[in-house]
């Protein structure tokens, strides 16, 4: 096939949809990610869908992680690494100028989950998650 | 001395909806790694990115140590009106780096 | 061939099915969306291997599109950084990188021909050969250090003018001791871990050492930006990481082993082109 660099995030995506599952069945978050949930939501229930996050399915590298999310609508969305030493990522925050997505690269201690939690204009709050596997290679790692 | 790069378009026509990349050279050095001797190296991070659109923020980002090296972002906004786009990263020590682009509404 | 490598031998083999899960030779690389770089060539004459390929073809989807916007590639805020050093004046001579030089497009092509011999110093010489023999006798600045960030940012943007264009080292004439070293380097088994270059490279490249996708070791795309130590890392740089990973002594950075091995291993691409400043794991 022929790679361009609009696919190629597209494909991750792709390859994550197929071993998807709900966040709330297989996603069972550290106390320090569900914390750092409330401390963003004040405690309000967190639902799903309205929220897309891309990541690769393996991480080559888990220095350098691109991931992708897409909130349309969002005011803010905070990205969260549960397996990381502290989950907190990074919290994004939108105008009414803004559309309600952004692309960054994250650090991953090891193969885990990456939440993204969005409020909406609403006030309501979304979330997913998905699993980053991350390789330790043998040598390029 | 921080090296920052952004990618705007020129021009755009009335509420378009634009494409923005920015990236800084920076370590981010996250407080949790070790020197060669063995002592943690203090945490030193980007802590704070934001985009203004002629005075009016468009997007901020909080930063916390698990942004890689050389923080990147992208994101995009709808253009009101010919406008100076100016970007602004916030460093632990306090040191601001900005960069400044004009964006033509046709 | 120890117990070791018996072990790692098997692995290897076991975990040949996986390969499947990544990018394949049939991608191609577009470089912001205009510049198509071929990423396998015919194999040079005297080559082992049937045809050789990039290493940009072995790395998966999301690694390989960082290589293919010069503004996703991090290497370019180095290469930026380089464009400003270009026209600093520094040392004795009050003289920059442009003051001999103007523009640094003059130096198209360069990087597909080194390293190469130096007449006046009966020396193979690298690219960082040069650029510190211009900051020492023409600036009367200080070197810099073979795998710096000055350095890998300069290389970086020197090789940058030769992208696209096909490695063509020279292999004969007074460079021929030197290929001789290097290729007995590059097979010889070194190390704790008794390994060879050609252990992966040649005989092991498209399958998976653990949870690394072996490539063909080709140096087209140096100065490359590795995504493990987010940074620039030099030809050298890269050879010192394999050999700690085989547990042997490295040569040094700039030594004359690693400029032979450089000169072979550059010369096993003869025909690939030039990606650099490129993106890897």
């Amino acid at each position: 096939m022929k790679l361009t660099r609009r696919n190629a995030l597209a494909l991750g995506g792709a390859a994550i949809a197929i071993t998807l599952v709900p966040v709330n069945a297989a996603f069972a978050a550290t106390d320090a990610t569900l914390a750092d949930i409330a401390a963003f939501t004040g405690g309000a229930e967190v639902g799903e869908g309205g929220i897309e996050l891309t990541t690769p399915e393996i991480a080559e590298n888990g220095n350098t992680v691109p991931i992708e999310f897409s909130a349309p609508g969002a005011r803010r969305v905070i990205i969260l690494a549960d397996g990381n030493p502290n989950p907190g990522v990074a919290t994004f925050n939108f105008s009414e100028m803004a559309v309600s997505e952004g692309t960054t690269r994250i650090r991953l201690a090891g193969t885990q989950d990456v939440v993204a939690v969005a409020e909406m204009a609403d006030g309501t709050y979304t979330q997913v998650a998905n699993s980053v596997k991350v390789t330790i290679g043998g040598c390029g790692g | 001395m921080a090296k920052a790069r952004v990618k705007v378009p020129k021009s755009a026509t009335a509420g378009e909806v634009v494409t923005i990349k920015a990236l800084i050279d920076h370590k981010m050095d996250s407080g949790q790694a070790k020197d060669k001797a063995g002592n943690l190296i203090p945490r030193k991070i980007i802590n704070a990115f934001s985009a203004t659109f002629d005075g009016v923020e468009v997007m901020n980002v909080i930063l916390e140590p698990a942004v890689s090296t050389n923080p990147y972002f992208k994101f995009s906004f709808k253009v009101p009106a010919t406008g100076d786009l100016v970007f602004k990263w916030v460093d632990d020590d306090g040191t601001v780096t900005e960069a400044k682009k004009t964006i033509t509404v046709k | 061939m120890n117990t070791l490598n018996k072990t790692l031998t098997c692995t290897v083999a076991a975990l040949t099915f996986a390969t499947a899960l990544y990018a394949s030779e049939t991608d191609v690389l577009v470089i912001n969306e205009e510049i198509t770089i071929p990423t396998s060539a015919p194999a040079p004459e005297g080559s082992p291997l049937d045809k050789v390929i990039s290493g940009w073809s072995f790395r998966k989807h999301e690694t390989q599109a960082l290589q293919m916007d010069d503004f996703d590639n991090p290497s370019f805020i180095f290469v930026d950084k380089a464009s400003d050093q270009w026209t600093k004046v520094e040392g004795t001579e009050g003289k920059s990188c442009a003051s001999c030089h103007e523009d640094v497009e003059a130096f198209k092509g360069l990087r597909t021909v080194l390293p190469r011999w130096n007449e006046a110093k009966s020396e193979l010489y690298s690219m960082e050969n040069y650029i510190n023999d211009c900051r020492t006798e023409r600036m009367g600045a200080e070197p810099w250090k073979w795998s710096k960030g000055k350095m890998t940012a300069m290389t970086a943007l020197i090789s940058l003018q030769s992208r696209g264009l096909p490695m063509s080292v020279k292999t004969d004439g007074p460079v021929e001791p030197a290929m001789k070293l290097g290729k007995e380097l590059y097979y010889t088994r070194v190390g704790q871990l008794d390994m060879a270059c050609s252990n992966c490279h040649e005989d092991n490249y498209g399958v998976m050492i653990r949870a690394d996708h072996l490539s063909q070791g080709q140096i087209n795309g140096f100065p490359t930006y590795r995504l493990k130590n987010s940074k620039l890392n030099s030809t050298h740089a890269r050879f010192k990481g394999c050999m700690k990973n085989i547990r042997a002594k490295p040569f040094g950075q700039g030594s004359a082993e690693f400029k032979a091995l450089e000169l072979y291993v550059a010369s096993r691409g003869n025909g690939l082109s030039v990606e650099s400043p490129a993106v890897r794991n």
